[in-house]
């Protein structure tokens, strides 16, 4: 019922429109079709105009309602964030002064150099001198764009500090695993192959680094102020580590590890409290399109104090002792099932 | 520089003995007609009927994003178990953004946009009597008809079209199980693509050649109008750029059907291991922007030609800069590409090559600044006519400018790691690339339609579609900027997991309505383009615009050969408005004795 007159509205709207649009051929046709030509030309110019104040009315209230909303230049939670924070601001500096120029001048030459019977319009081809300014002009500025924009897009990219501690990113459709390297700081090796219900990553057991990494799923620990380096996978196809609070993302490719690195500024308490939202959470959105479950492949991170993070590791078990102890388990009663996938790896080596 | 006068002259034998030997029927006028205003409009119908499908897609998935949860009954009595229960499946939502990105990139605003114009336009300006090939004009609009035909079928086999966003990246589009659309789906959709590439390169090589070889006499490349210049660029970018994307689309039809690893390496999808290894997804990615990024420009420079043409016969004062306008377009042309891993800046690219892209990236800023301040310069001091067609060129500059500046941020790599597939994306190649195109496509209807059919569509329908649209695109489109700069990616479909981005609720209501607002009145737009076709004011001067170029010196309804006696010969270029106190000389007149020399 409502759709119907949803629809009748529509076709009401339409025939008025239609009948506005005849009568006011007719108008033009019994008043001089030169007069009603001027009329609307008066009409639109003056429209124009209103676009211009109502438009800069609009950016301005748009500005004032969406403002608080967004993540504020300056708030980064990681010391790249900051850079990129830096070089928005500067690049909505130029642009902004060069939006409100050319759009005043745009619909104020529109406005004012209406048809006009005194008025003639001016011959005017080319000028040399203005173009060559308007080419050189915006060539510095964007000069001086380019140059910010290379040299912290160098930082960002560089190499990881030798402290930075590695961690792995894997998605997969659709969720994200993790995994952290034990005491000896280095991951180990693995094969896609390998992976199965009791192997998620396709760890290489026989790779003796792997014996202490501590797998988890959907939350992410890491250490304020410690630079961490993300090395970042995926099982099947594209996807992006999004981390929006330190402006960080990088995608995850099938077959092409890749990496980024940072340093998490704040913890994730005081980022709730600078923001005023004890329920506040940093979120790891997936932001390459993967599929139907693509907006749900959500992940969290908890950022904290290197105690606390100790604390944790502490109390998380590495899938390889998890292995030994579920397959002595199993020994004891029958003969392994699970021992199966480490048999296949030691075959494949 | 003259056109080869041998040309010009077995041309004109061979339309006479044309016309001599055998009449036209229906057939061979309206359905395989190889006249090229003909395939014009044939390109722009269609082009409409794929701009309402397109438009109804996004209306259907701004449905979602507006009210998540809400439910349509009537949704799911048109699409079945793609809305059970009233709701929008994810999937479907997927296959509907693909299609609407694939339909109006591809079929509107390319074939629409370039394959109109171009073909009405090119002869009628540079005074041919048609296409060097007439007959290749006509495939190449009958391989976008077959294009067209399966896109559309793909549409409904059971599994759903291609869901894998326009970009199509693999593997989620390679994998028959990463999703539904990249089933039966996602094959169509690639041949549907490389038959499309078939007709624009038949229709571009065939721009190229008419453009260079059948310029009626004193008609130099100095003197063409922009339009002209602006489609050859399109042509030369379609026809360098478009194989590529032909070649990647083939060896993803391969990697899906007969198990090839181009793009495939180290997968486990749907708990299955996959045997491919080696391949790179990468590839695909390089392969898609060498057209992609091309493409844009393919989008771009028309209306940008168009517009050009259009504010100065409008403002009654010559283009200002002419040969800066040429230059301009010849940079970008040039710089269109070599910024094609602009795209890819958080790919785990090479840091130093992405910094070489960040370079020529926002070099284009430079040329694009040079259009924008010449534009400008010729309203200056003008007399200005607003007609519908000078509004939407005028909204054109404005939507240019808004959408060009928001491309300085994305093209520089460091701000681009954030913003990056963000809504601040959306929001940037809406406003410049689609909303602007449309806009030069529109300024292009309301001005040549005169030419095209012998009436004048209504011009308060006109400027009742420009006013809602110009004031609907900028309340869609700018303020998804901020949801952008809140870090929200694009293509989620529902927020309310989020609770860093579920804030943007309201807003994205508020948009819905108005995109809903503004897709009614572009089918005001489509019922004017056709009750003015058979109903319109009647045209009853040659030259209703007075304006210069040589489209405006053939008959009211011209016929097939466009001029009734010889080709005019051309004098002088085609701005020459308010010179010497006169209001418009046409290019065919003469220089007199005292004319002041530019």
């Amino acid at each position: 019922m409502q759709i119907f007159f949803i629809v009748a509205i529509l076709v009401l709207g339409f025939l008025i429109v239609f009948q506005i649009a005849k009568a006011s051929e007719y108008v033009s046709v019994l008043r001089g079709e030169e007069k009603s030509r001027q009329q609307n030309n008066k009409v639109n110019a003056f429209l124009l105009l209103l676009f211009l104040i109502f438009g800069l009315i609009g950016v301005y209230y748009c500005n004032e309602r969406l403002e608080g909303k967004i993540l504020q230049f300056g708030s980064a939670a990681s010391d790249h964030g900051l850079l990129i924070d830096r070089m928005m601001k500067i690049t909505l500096i130029i642009t902004g002064i060069v939006f409100f120029i050319t759009q005043i001048i745009l619909f104020w030459f529109s406005f004012k150099y209406q048809e006009s019977e005194k008025r003639k319009a001016y011959y005017y081809p080319h000028n040399n001198k203005l173009e060559v300014i308007w080419t050189v002009i915006p060539a510095i500025a964007l000069t001086a764009l380019v140059g910010f924009g290379i040299i912290y897009w160098f930082r960002i990219t560089g190499e990881a500090p030798e402290n930075a501690r590695v961690v792995e990113v894997t998605g997969s459709q659709f969720k994200w695993e993790f995994r952290y390297p034990g005491k000896d700081k280095k991951l180990g090796k693995k094969y896609y192959r390998l992976i199965s219900a009791d192997n998620p990553l396709g760890q290489v057991w026989d790779d003796e680094l792997n014996h202490d990494d501590v797998y988890g799923t959907g939350e992410l620990h890491l250490v304020v102020n410690q630079p961490v380096k993300l090395v970042i996978n995926s099982k099947d196809v594209i996807h992006d580590v999004g981390l929006a609070h330190f402006r960080m993302k990088m995608d995850a490719v099938p077959g092409t590890p890749t990496t980024m690195w940072f340093t998490p500024t704040k913890t994730s308490k005081q980022m709730a409290k600078e923001l005023g939202r004890p329920d506040f959470t940093y979120e790891i959105s997936c932001d390459q399109m993967c599929g139907s479950g693509h907006t749900r492949m959500r992940g969290t991170i908890i950022v904290e104090t290197q105690e606390e993070f100790d604390l944790w590791m502490a109390s998380q078990k590495p899938s390889y002792v998890k292995l030994m102890e579920d397959k002595q388990k199993n020994e004891v009663k029958t003969d392994s099932v699970v021992a199966k996938p480490i048999a296949q790896t030691e075959v494949k080596k | 520089m003259h056109a080869h006068p041998e040309v010009v002259t077995t041309h004109e034998v061979h339309h006479d003995e044309h016309h001599a030997h055998h009449k036209e029927t229906f057939i061979t006028k309206y359905v395989f007609s190889q006249d090229h205003k003909t395939i014009g409009k044939q390109f722009l119908i269609t082009g409409i009927i794929w701009a309402i499908v397109g438009g109804l897609f996004s209306v259907l998935f701004r449905l979602q994003l507006g009210f998540p949860g809400t439910k349509f009954p009537i949704l799911e009595s048109f699409f079945g178990h793609y809305a059970a229960g009233g709701e929008i499946q994810p999937e479907f939502y997927y296959a509907l953004i693909t299609m609407h990105g694939t339909v109006l990139v591809f079929f509107v605003l390319t074939a629409g946009l370039s394959g109109t114009f171009a073909n009405i336009l090119i002869p009628l300006q540079i005074g041919a009597r048609d296409m060097a090939s007439p007959f290749l004009n006509m495939l190449s609009y009958w391989f976008f008809f077959i294009a067209s035909i399966v896109m559309i079928s793909s549409l409904f086999v059971s599994t759903g079209p291609a869901s894998g966003g326009w970009t199509m990246y693999p593997p989620l589009s390679a994998l028959h199980d990463a999703a539904q659309g990249s089933k039966a789906g996602a094959d169509l959709w690639l041949i549907s693509m490389a038959l499309f590439i078939v007709s624009s390169l038949l229709g571009g090589l065939n721009y190229i050649t008419t453009i260079l070889n059948m310029r009626t006499r004193g008609m130099s490349m100095t003197r063409l109008p922009l339009p002209i210049w602006a489609m050859f660029f399109t042509a030369v970018l379609g026809v360098l750029s478009f194989p590529v994307l032909l070649s990647g689309a083939i060896l993803l039809l391969f990697d899906r059907n007969l198990g090839t690893s181009f793009y495939l390496s180290d997968i486990v999808v749907n708990g299955n291991i996959l045997p491919n290894e080696g391949g790179s997804a990468i590839l695909f990615q390089h392969l898609f922007w060498f057209l992609g990024h091309p493409e844009v420009y393919i989008i771009l420079l028309p209306a940008m030609g168009m517009v050009s043409e259009i504010l100065s016969v409008n403002a009654r004062k010559p283009i200002f800069g002419y040969m800066a306008m040429v230059g301009s377009l010849f940079a970008i042309a040039i710089l269109a590409f070599l910024v094609w891993a602009h795209h890819m800046f958080v790919t785990g690219l090479n840091p130093f090559l992405g910094s070489i892209f960040v370079l020529l990236t926002l070099l284009i800023a430079v040329p694009s600044a040079i259009k924008v301040f010449n534009w400008i310069t010729t309203l200056w001091r003008g007399n200005i006519r607003f007609t519908p067609a000078m509004l939407f060129a005028i909204g054109f500059v404005s939507l240019f400018i808004s959408g060009g500046l928001t491309g300085i941020f994305l093209g520089n790599s460091t701000i681009d790691i954030h913003l990056h597939d963000t809504m601040f994306v959306v929001a940037h190649f809406h406003i410049v690339m689609g909303v602007a195109s449309f806009f030069g496509m529109f300024a292009g209807v309301y001005h040549w339609f005169p030419k095209m059919f012998g009436r004048y569509l209504n011009r308060t329908m006109g400027y009742i579609h420009f006013w809602v649209t110009m004031i609907g695109a900028y309340m869609i489109f700018w303020p998804m900027h901020y949801q952008g700069l809140a870090g929200m990616p694009r293509r989620y479909l529902d927020k309310s997991i989020w609770t860093n981005f579920n804030v943007f609720q309201d807003l994205d209501k508020m948009i819905t309505v108005v995109s809903i607002i503004v897709f009614a009145v572009q089918l005001l737009f489509v019922f004017n383009f056709f009750y003015s076709i058979f109903k319109g004011r009647k045209v009853t001067t040659p030259n209703p615009w007075g304006a210069n170029t040589l489209e405006w010196t053939t008959p009211i309804n011209p016929g097939h050969g466009n001029w009734e006696g010889e080709i005019p010969e051309v004098h002088r270029w085609a701005y020459d408005y308010g010179k010497d106190g006169r209001d418009y000389i046409s290019q065919t007149e003469k220089p007199g004795a005292n004319e002041s020399s530019h």
